[in-house]
């Protein structure tokens, strides 16, 4: 089939949605691979941060330092500058929605602590996420997906796309694989916005859905666009042991603390003021460091969240979920015992790289490609830099979901549709044909899993130049080996088997850009660790990596492009101390 | 552990009817029934086919018919299933293949309750003000992750298609009991006709169902007393 709209956003998860909220004019339709209230946004836990100063004073231009510092400074200032003063209004925007926020006692929205938020500039914590529950994703793509149903948003729901369409220097499309059908369809816009997620299935212990893929910058890069920071992946420290599901920092935001196997609150000893409640690259590094020092639980790769101190009436209001993850996947009652748990994978600071409109930008001189958007996980803008503070990516999706949006509004009034490339089709055709016949033999699922394992056991919390070069030599191994992938279902009707071979493809394409990337990067800045190279160096490495994609794993070039910083004294780059 | 695991099959494009098939796994304990899955269909049988995304209860798409019970596979421990487990698709929906259901007239019903805020009022600079008791009176029907598992487990849908099922009435309250909401009579009046509430016969299904525990019952009958009552309570 061929469709024509204006706008064509890819993903229905907070960024896409936001982003569809702001074009009620335009003939706008979003297709998503799993239907819209599935997406991954709805996984997220604890809040969205923006300083309201509802419970005590606070200023964005604290929350902009909080995120550029959290960032180990490798943040574009301008963009955090953007997300830290507009999530407030972004904020009232999902309250006036609909968004059922939790309340203060006088009726506002009631917002706590989280790590790495402060106020003045690092002296303490302070309360500046607003939150539903344990359930503030949840509660966000509801509440978005309520307002697409009440704007009768058209959703093409179990869509996979498979291609971005280009012409001519602009983008003018995306072709599509109808998951119930089997059927190809080509959608021809005048602007495209992925808003696609994270690939964090390319870890086993991971805290990422099955639909987080990395779909949307594979495309990309396989159209020639760069990925940025892919490097920079964060692993969050309270992932439920062995399972990766995630306790939110929200348990820690309201008291919790991590627990060695010598029963010792250990975080007081690394990090004095801001304790459990430090960024996340730190606290993993710290709960790893534990482990190797021998104090994980029984000797074990694993140690505690302990809230017991909390009490019960304040778990069942605070964090209900999580509590209940705990005692569904581990038969642990955490008001009465310490939760195992572990470093989870958990989300890309990298991905395609964009402007502060979302605008995709293609090179180090920042040259956009007109009518391509992104927004969300799957974009760098940069604001998370070498790591995100929790909260930041929902403030991430709601800002530059809705910029993203505005910005599609102004372009598609002031531009036509580019014609469609030749045989639009072809490479999709081709690709799913490949899979339907190919006779190779090797199987999907056993290729994801040598690919999940080397990923934990290579490209984890730290990291060495001798172990990246293997997992990049098994990458290309495992892409050789992908091009031979045989299907036992052949059948076009609802083939699920089928889908998760091309998410393959998608989340290879992401392991070798990321192992790129950190194998070039001799620094540690944040997430990205380098047990041969434990310094930040700001004289060599205070850029932003560009990965263009090869014809094999080990041909992909690498370039770099400046980090944008303010004249401000207040963000020059120093020491991260917490 | 090992476990036998039933499931039964459909492929409209192969098969005139549908079938039983069965496996046997080699499962932790502390596995979920979704992990199983994933080894038949990773290691066993490509061609199983079934939905999933989060994998571990917040997203909503592996709602299943597991030893006659609507159940989100990913909440299902194998420890608790034993060493024999039947899995089907959900009631009440049309199978498209195996354990997947065609989602689009449960969305549909859905969308014909009005689920999103109404307020005509100009929107303020800052938040609307809601006390945390006004909060507190629709939190249940804010946890509802749309999986379907109540409405497929209603004997009045099994018997009547076309009515709107406990899902959407729970989207409904959450939004008729919201201080912030002026639309609350609109959705009364829809809920008040033939394929309303009243094809409610309070059977408590769907609250056994729900993998969010809604007590979608109790739900269900706060709307029944404001159509008769104007009041929740009402008696």
């Amino acid at each position: 089939m061929y469709y024509k709209f204006d706008v064509v956003i890819v993903g229905a998860g907070g960024a896409g949605l936001m982003a569809a909220m702001q074009l009620p004019n335009a003939s706008v339709a979003v297709l998503t691979k799993v239907y819209p209230t599935r997406s991954h946004t709805g996984a997220a836990q604890g809040g969205v941060a923006a300083a309201l100063g509802n419970v005590e004073e606070d200023h964005w231009k604290w929350h902009m330092y909080d995120t550029v510092k959290g960032g180990d400074y490798l943040v574009d200032q301008p963009a955090a500058e953007v997300l830290a003063r507009e999530a407030i209004d972004a904020v009232y925007e999902l309250e006036h929605r609909g968004l059922p926020f939790n309340r203060t006692p006088d009726g506002r929205i009631d917002q706590r602590r989280f790590g790495g938020h402060t106020r003045n500039y690092g002296e303490g914590p302070v309360r500046r996420a607003c939150y539903a529950a344990d359930r503030t994703g949840h509660m966000i793509l509801q509440t978005m997906y309520q307002n697409a149903v009440k704007n009768q948003v058209r959703f093409f729901s179990e869509y996979l796309v498979l291609d971005l369409l280009m012409n001519d220097g602009q983008a003018c499309g995306v072709v599509a694989f109808e998951i119930r059908t089997g059927e190809i369809h080509t959608f021809h816009a005048k602007a495209v916005l992925f808003a696609t997620g994270g690939y964090g299935r390319a870890w086993r212990v991971t805290s990422n859905a099955f639909a987080c893929m990395g779909d949307g910058m594979a495309i990309a890069y396989r159209r020639g666009i760069p990925l940025e920071d892919m490097e920079m992946y964060q692993f969050h420290p309270t992932g439920i042991y062995k399972v990766g599901v995630l306790l939110s920092e929200a348990a820690r935001g309201e008291g919790g603390k991590l627990l060695n196997g010598k029963g010792e609150y250990f975080m007081e000893r690394y990090m004095p003021t801001l304790k459990d409640l430090a960024p996340r690259d730190i606290v993993s590094r710290c709960i790893i460091q534990e482990i190797k020092d021998g104090n994980g639980v029984d000797g074990k790769d694993y140690v505690y969240l302990d809230v017991r101190h909390l009490g019960a009436e304040k778990i069942a209001e605070k964090l209900p979920d999580i509590t209940d993850f705990a005692r569904n996947y581990l038969g642990v009652e955490p008001i009465t015992e310490p939760v195992p748990i572990q470093p989870t994978a958990h989300y890309a600071m990298g991905g395609v790289p964009t402007d502060i409109d979302a605008r995709v930008v293609i090179d180090a001189q920042w040259t956009p490609l007109p009518g391509f958007y992104a927004a969300g996980e799957v974009a760098c803008v940069s604001v998370h830099g070498a790591n995100r503070l929790g909260t930041n990516s929902l403030v991430d999706l709601i800002v530059f979901g809705r910029r993203a949006g505005k910005h599609m509004a102004k372009f598609i009034a002031e531009n036509d549709h580019a014609t469609l490339p030749d045989e639009p089709e072809a490479y999709s055709r081709e690709l799913v044909d490949h899979l339907y016949s190919s006779k190779g033999g090797e199987s999907a699922a056993n290729i994801r899993s040598t690919m999940q394992n080397e990923m934990d056991d290579k490209v984890f919390v730290e990291r060495t130049e001798s172990g990246l070069r293997k997992a990049l030599d098994s990458i290309a191994g495992l892409q050789a080996a992908y091009s031979n992938v045989q299907l036992q279902d052949k059948g076009k009707r609802y083939n699920t088997e089928i889908v998760e071979a091309i998410e393959l493809g998608f989340l290879l394409d992401c392991a070798e850009a990321t192992i790129h990337g950190g194998l070039a990067r001799q620094e540690s800045r944040g997430a990205h660790f380098r047990i041969d190279y434990p310094k930040r160096d700001d004289a060599n490495w205070l850029k932003h990596t560009l990965a263009f994609k090869g014809e094999k794993a080990h041909d992909v070039r690498l370039d770099y492009k400046d980090v944008i910083l303010i004249d401000d004294p207040i963000f020059k780059p120093k020491e991260r101390k917490y | 552990m090992n476990v036998l695991i039933r499931i039964k099959r459909y492929d409209p494009e192969r098969d005139s009817k549908p079938y039983w098939d069965e496996f046997r796994v080699e499962a932790d304990p502390i596995d979920r029934l979704l992990d199983a899955l994933n080894t038949i269909k990773w290691t066993m049988d490509g061609t199983l086919t079934y939905r999933r995304s989060c994998a571990h209860g917040v997203c909503g798409s592996d709602a299943m018919r597991i030893n006659g019970r609507n159940r989100l596979a990913c909440k299902v421990l194998m420890r608790d299933v034993g060493n024999k487990v039947t899995i089907e698709p959900m009631l009440g929906f049309a199978v498209i293949r195996d354990l997947v259901v065609d989602m689009e007239p449960f969305f549909e019903k859905y969308k014909s309750v009005k689920p999103y805020l109404i307020n005509y009022d100009n929107e303020p600079g800052t938040e609307r003000l809601q006390s945390s008791e006004e909060r507190a009176i629709f939190d249940e029907g804010t946890k509802c992750i749309l999986c379907g598992a109540c409405t497929g487990s209603c004997p009045s849908i099994w018997g009547n298609p076309d009515w709107v099922g406990p899902a959407a009435i729970v989207n409904a309250h959450r939004f008729i009991f919201d201080s912030r909401d002026q639309a609350g009579a609109e959705r009364l009046n829809i809920l008040a006709k033939r394929d309303g509430v009243w094809r409610c016969r309070t059977i408590f299904n769907c609250s056994d169902a729900c993998p969010r525990g809604i007590p979608v019952t109790d739900l269900i009958e706060q709307v029944k007393r404001t159509i008769v009552y104007n009041d929740p309570k009402g008696v």
